[in-house]
């Protein structure tokens, strides 16, 4: 019963010009939507990345996040003791009192234009709690100096971020000494530095956060609820990546709702030009479908080789698009996030599960696009149209 | 029995009129037209442009129905057949053949002539053999991957002849199949048509304005005026 699809693909070839203007309206959306998804995901994969799943973080009750949150000392040192905590070769508990301020800078070639960035005071432990990082060049700071250690994309993005230079805050020079590669995650927009150095350079008294690896990832809901019944610990814990996670919902789902706003805005035109092209071709074939029906295919034969005709008109957009939007894989941007109003660096993530959505989409299109065309072929009153010629 | 050339009626039209509207205007254009085609006959219509010659066509093979009246054919009473079964019905019994062919330009020769048979149950490799079959009936055996406009006017008609013919129809209509072609080529359709109708059993009914075509008929009717006129009458061979 049906019209064989070379029947489609041949007056596709034929219209070529019409065939290819319209599917470039079609590559457009497919393009720009495959992007929106791919900034959102790699947006959300490199917060996510950020974190571990046996780490917990203790952060003041209340406070969404590290900026807000502050513990004092004291605190931090009954927390650290939980039996929950693991404990290092030396007997320790595995625990990272950790201060975050935020440090505006100045972007590398343009002295204009600055962003914040995220400094975070850590002690020596912080490598063995994040066993996932490792130094690239250079060293680690040393205690009690005024040393730092950066993250691999700070410093192509940073004035005073390099390996050896001098950068500017809380009053005193600090010496970049390291940089270190965290795997693509949001710790690679951070500066780090000795707590102890940095608490009286920014003028803090009390930590923002308390990493803390846990023995047993299952052990935290009994870790909540022991800081949750002494009062003067006034602290809340969460699973680190979990926590991370949460960070990067706000802004990705702002980045989608924007980025598909624009799609469909674009979509509403691409459907306008799929849907002009389909009706030029039943117009122009008028003859054609009399003659198809004449022979006794039935109408929704011809509903049907018009709809694949559409569809495929509008997958050669898909294709295209998502060509288009190929070479963005892996190519890096910032934003900052609104959770910690600092400047993450991030990737464009195309996934297979990204491109075959812009597919999808691309099919969409062809049917919304070709059902009002594919349906008016079908209802032409054939004696009329093979008198027409 | 009531067929002039005594076979059974392939075709039996009662009563049928045919009014167009043109927006609020009527155009009556068959009156109460009674007329019988015997199976295997050869039937040319002639008459004036705008006569109703192609609106009979039309109601035989059922892409347009009757105002009033019964269009019977092939025994099959098509005013008891909805669209659908109408598609089926032209499927199944009837063959067009079209003055300016109507072929799919984007086609070739071997898949026009297999359209018809995508509509059977036949796999692939039988239609291949029914296609190969009435290309080389029609004598365009080594045309089958031409495209339509590759093909000369009289090639293309003869094309348009192996798809009407392809799933076995008993009733061929054309209208007016030499109206585009010069001399030599309508000849060479004529005496196809011909063929057709006695080698193969085709019932034929053909609209033409050309004499010398109507001659190669049994039977000669003349529409003028919503009236069907008798002019010549021949025996079967
Ligand atoms: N779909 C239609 N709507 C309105 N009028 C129609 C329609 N089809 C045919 N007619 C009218 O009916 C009359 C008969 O048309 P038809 O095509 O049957 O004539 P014909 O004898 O085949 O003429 P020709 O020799 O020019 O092909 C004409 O006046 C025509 O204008
Ligand atoms: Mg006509």
């Amino acid at each position: 019963m049906r019209l064989p699809i070379q029947y489609n693909l041949r007056n596709l070839v034929v219209r070529r010009t019409m065939t290819l203007m319209t599917a470039g309206g079609i590559a457009l959306v497919v393009a720009v939507l495959v992007l929106t998804l791919a900034l959102a995901h790699g947006f959300s994969a490199t917060l996510v990345a950020t974190g571990r799943p046996d780490n917990a973080i203790v952060l003041r009750s209340g406070s969404d996040s590290e900026m807000m949150s502050g513990l004092t000392r004291e605190a931090a040192r009954v927390i650290a003791s939980d039996p929950a905590v693991a404990r290092g070769a030396d007997g320790e508990p595995l625990a990272l009192s950790e201060m975050v301020v935020l440090v505006n800078l100045v972007r590398r070639g343009n002295p204009t234009a600055s962003s914040n960035v995220s400094v975070r005071g850590v002690d020596a432990r912080v490598l063995e709690l994040r066993p996932d990082i490792g130094l690239r060049e250079g060293r680690l700071f040393r205690a009690g100096m005024d040393e730092v250690v950066v993250g691999r994309n700070l410093g192509r993005r940073f004035e005073g971020c390099g390996l050896g230079e001098k950068l500017r805050m809380g009053g005193r020079d600090w010496t970049v000494v390291g940089t270190f590669d965290a795997g693509g995650s949001g710790f690679d927009s951070e500066i780090w530095g000795d707590a102890e150095a940095f608490l009286p350079a920014f003028d803090r008294s009390v930590w923002s956060s308390l990493t803390l690896r846990l023995k047993d990832p299952g052990a935290l809901p009994a870790l909540e609820a022991r800081l949750e019944a002494d009062p003067r610990l006034h602290a809340t814990a969460r699973i680190e990546q979990e926590y991370y996670r949460a960070q990067s919902q706000q802004l990705a789902a702002v980045i989608r709702a924007l980025g598909l706003f624009l799609v469909v805005v674009m979509a509403a035109g691409a459907i306008f030009g799929a849907l002009n092209t389909m009706y030029a071709a039943v117009g122009s074939r008028s003859r054609e479908i009399a003659t198809l029906l004449a022979l006794g295919f039935p109408p929704r034969a011809i509903l049907a080789s018009f709809m694949v005709e559409s569809v495929l008109l509008c997958l050669i957009g898909g294709v295209l698009g998502c060509l288009l939007a190929l070479p963005v894989h892996g190519m890096s941007t910032g934003t900052t996030n609104w959770s910690s109003f600092s400047e993450v660096a991030f990737e464009f993530r195309l996934t297979p599960g990204i491109l075959a959505t812009g597919m999808l989409a691309s099919v969409l299109l062809g049917l919304v696009g070709g059902w009002f065309p594919a349906r008016a072929a079908a209802r032409r009153p054939v004696s009329e149209a093979l008198r027409a010629g | 029995m009531d067929s002039p050339t005594g076979g059974r009626p392939i075709i039996a039209l009662r009563g049928v009129s045919k009014t167009y509207k043109r927006d609020t205007i009527e155009v009556p254009v068959l009156a109460q037209l009674d007329l019988d085609v015997a199976e295997g006959e050869f039937l040319a219509l002639m008459g004036p442009s705008g006569s109703g010659k192609s609106t009979i066509l039309n109601l035989v093979s059922g892409i347009d129905s009757p105002t009033a009246g019964r269009v019977v054919v092939a025994g099959v009473d098509l005013g008891s057949l909805d669209q659908a079964a109408l598609a089926a019905f032209r499927a199944r019994h009837v063959g067009f053949i079209f003055q300016s062919y109507n072929l799919i330009p984007v086609l070739t020769a071997f898949q026009n002539v297999e359209l018809p048979l995508l509509l059977t149950g036949l796999d692939r490799r039988q239609r291949k053999q029914h296609v190969l079959d009435v290309l080389g009936i029609v004598g365009l055996h080594g045309r089958s991957e031409h495209y339509p406009r590759q093909l000369s006017g009289g090639q293309e008609q003869r094309v348009a002849i192996a798809r009407a013919i392809v799933s076995d129809p008993s009733l061929l209509v054309a209208d007016e199949p030499t109206g585009d072609l010069d001399a030599a080529s309508a000849t060479e359709i004529l005496d196809l048509l011909g063929r057709l109708n006695r080698e193969f059993g085709k019932s034929v009914v053909m609209v033409t304005h050309d004499p010398r075509a109507a001659e190669r008929a049994h039977r000669v009717l003349h529409l003028d005026k919503g009236v069907l006129v008798e002019s010549v009458q021949r025996d079967r061979p």
